[in-house]
């Protein structure tokens, strides 16, 4: 029997503290908005033949949505740490639920605000003459909760090993800019290096980048079953691997 | 009943015992005591009856449940104030409140009522949508306090509850406890090393390196001392002492220019032995045994040593910076 309710209560706490700092949407936009715009035109020149009729801006933009949907879902799973800095994850820890539904609250809150940020970058399109259907949103929409599930759980995985805030900066170098620089978001993978190539296809957010793409611009590279099982594995594999750590935590 | 019952609880860190083997119960309806200087044990005891850390060895029942195998129905029973602030300080009072009942599963009916209740318990009831990073100190611990009796737990722990508050707020919080005791019949353990707070309990278990020296009422513990303690202070500690022994049969030691004596009578000893005496006296003290003196005789060592006193400036320090 799982608890839903808990679940709810987890998640509905991660939404009202969104709602009460709006400025930090902003301040969170500003960053791949800023890449969508000068890594797109910037490189625009350089990129005439392998990116599609749409040039590098529209190529690109999928792979800034899902920098978005990364950085938003880590960002988010490491609120674990503050909770545990400021006490407020005892308060959780003694309550009579369980361990899984806090993680999966975590899980389902990081999703929901990388999704949310996804859909701001998202919102740019028309200004690179890209215009999204109704059933393209839906897409859009399921692509990058898919993606998030499976990252937040990674970065909840990664909070409830981490004690301080001292080894955020090595999870930004050594795991967060790795998976976004060797996700295919900025090049197109034809024509890599093998070695190259090779981790490109180890990395989950491939795949999410991917469908992204072709459900906008129907450049795949992967048929869609094969990105959508990628995905489904990814998440179901990190959240057990969330509730398996978080279950560990002692306070 | 015992409403908390424990056996030879133990819980080591590496190679270190932090509680060993620990054994007491605590009656429902009584405030029970824990006192003990800084890294006795005291919250890892709580951690451990709260279902946060997992004991390494014994046993531990909380309102009849198992702290290791029926850990929700504990944590059902029981509300808990922390040492350190538990509250989400990015979100408001009644917010705070409401994800507390919602966890707990406060019927939706009863939910806003309950919140209101809590609030005016505390007399925060004006401050119910402030964010709680506004709060001083004092609002917070009572604003937790107010929380963690939400649910209706049959046991209330607090640990060091009202470490690093002023005095007024320290007392209003003992009145609080006290009406609540009266009122509810709530069971209180706390762990405390103001010996003042240790006086108000029913029980107290005096603990130090993880294991407990003695347990008693306080009153017994304080009888068992026996004798008053009469401080004299003078210019010429060893001559006094001298004087006195050759006078009365009299155990007495100086520390610098004090001189201590144990006697059975204090006020009469000093009313008929002064008016005698040859060596000059600077002034005099007279007491009656005090918990802090039953802590020395024990451990032989104050509770309040520099170390805690460092210990606790520092964490009223962070507590500011947050």
């Amino acid at each position: 029997m799982f608890d839903w309710q808990a679940v709810y209560v987890i998640w509905l706490r991660d939404m009202t503290r969104f709602r009460r700092d709006r400025s930090q949407i902003l301040v969170s936009s500003i960053r791949p908005i800023t890449w969508l715009f000068f890594m797109g035109y910037g490189l625009s020149p350089s990129f005439k033949s392998s990116t599609g009729s749409g040039g590098y801006t529209q190529f690109v933009l999928p792979g800034i949505v899902m920098m978005a949907v990364l950085f938003t879902a880590i960002q988010s799973a490491i609120g674990i740490i503050w909770d545990r800095e400021f006490g407020f994850l005892k308060e959780m820890l003694v309550a009579p639920i369980s361990r899984t539904s806090i993680v999966v609250g975590k899980a389902i809150g990081g999703m929901t605000l990388s999704v949310i940020q996804g859909t701001i970058v998202l919102l740019m399109a028309p200004l690179f003459h890209l215009h999204i259907s109704a059933f393209g949103w839906v897409v859009s929409f399921l692509i990058m909760a898919a993606t998030s599930f499976g990252l937040s759980s990674l970065g909840i995985t990664i909070a409830s090993r981490m004690r301080s805030f001292e080894g955020f900066g090595a999870i930004m170098n050594f795991i967060v800019m790795p998976l976004f620089l060797l996700s295919g978001a900025l090049f197109p993978l034809k024509g890599l290096p093998m070695w190259l190539y090779g981790l490109v296809r180890l990395n989950p957010l491939t795949y999410g980048v991917d469908l992204l793409r072709g459900s906008l611009l129907g450049l795949n590279q992967f048929p869609s079953a094969l990105s959508w099982s990628v995905l489904l594995i990814f998440s179901l594999v990190m959240i057990a691997a969330a509730v398996w750590q978080f279950n560990q935590t002692e306070s | 009943m015992a409403m908390i019952d424990v056996e030879q609880l133990q819980r080591n860190f590496g190679s270190l015992a932090a509680v060993n083997g620990i054994s007491f119960s605590v009656e429902a309806g009584s405030i029970f005591g824990f006192l003990g200087p800084n890294g006795a044990g005291k919250t890892t005891t709580v951690k451990m009856l709260c279902t946060l850390l997992r004991p390494s060895g014994g046993q531990a029942r909380v309102n009849d449940f198992d702290v290791v195998r029926q850990r929700d129905d504990v944590r059902r029973s029981i509300g808990v104030t922390f040492q350190d602030a538990s509250l989400d300080d990015q979100l408001t009072a009644v917010e705070n409140l409401r994800f507390h009942a919602m966890i707990y599963k406060v019927p939706r009916a009863d939910r806003e009522r309950r919140m209101a209740e809590a609030l005016a318990l505390v007399d925060l009831s004006d401050r119910a949508g402030s964010i709680v990073r506004t709060f001083s100190g004092g609002m917070k611990r009572r604003l937790e306090l107010a929380r963690s009796l939400m649910h209706r737990p049959a046991v209330l722990f607090l640990d060091e509850p009202t470490l690093g508050l002023d005095p007024q707020t320290r007392r209003r919080i003992w009145e609080f406890l006290q009406g609540l005791r009266r009122q509810h019949g709530l069971t209180l353990f706390l762990t405390t090393h103001y010996m003042e707070e240790a006086e108000a309990c029913d029980r107290i278990a005096i603990i130090d390196h993880g294991a407990i020296i003695v347990s008693d009422t306080p009153v017994r513990l304080k009888e068992r001392m026996g004798n008053d303690r009469v401080q004299l202070e003078t210019d010429a500690p060893e001559a006094l002492i001298e004087e006195l022994r050759s006078r009365t049969p009299v155990t007495a030691s100086h520390q610098g220019s004090i001189v201590s004596l144990s006697v059975p009578h204090g006020d009469q000893f000093v009313a008929q032995c002064l008016p005698q005496l040859r060596t000059p006296l600077r002034s005099l003290q007279v007491r009656k045994p005090t918990l802090e003196d039953v802590f020395v005789d024990l451990t032989g060592r104050a509770i309040r040593d520099e170390e805690a006193e460092a210990t606790d400036a520092m964490q009223t320090f962070f507590r500011r910076k947050r």
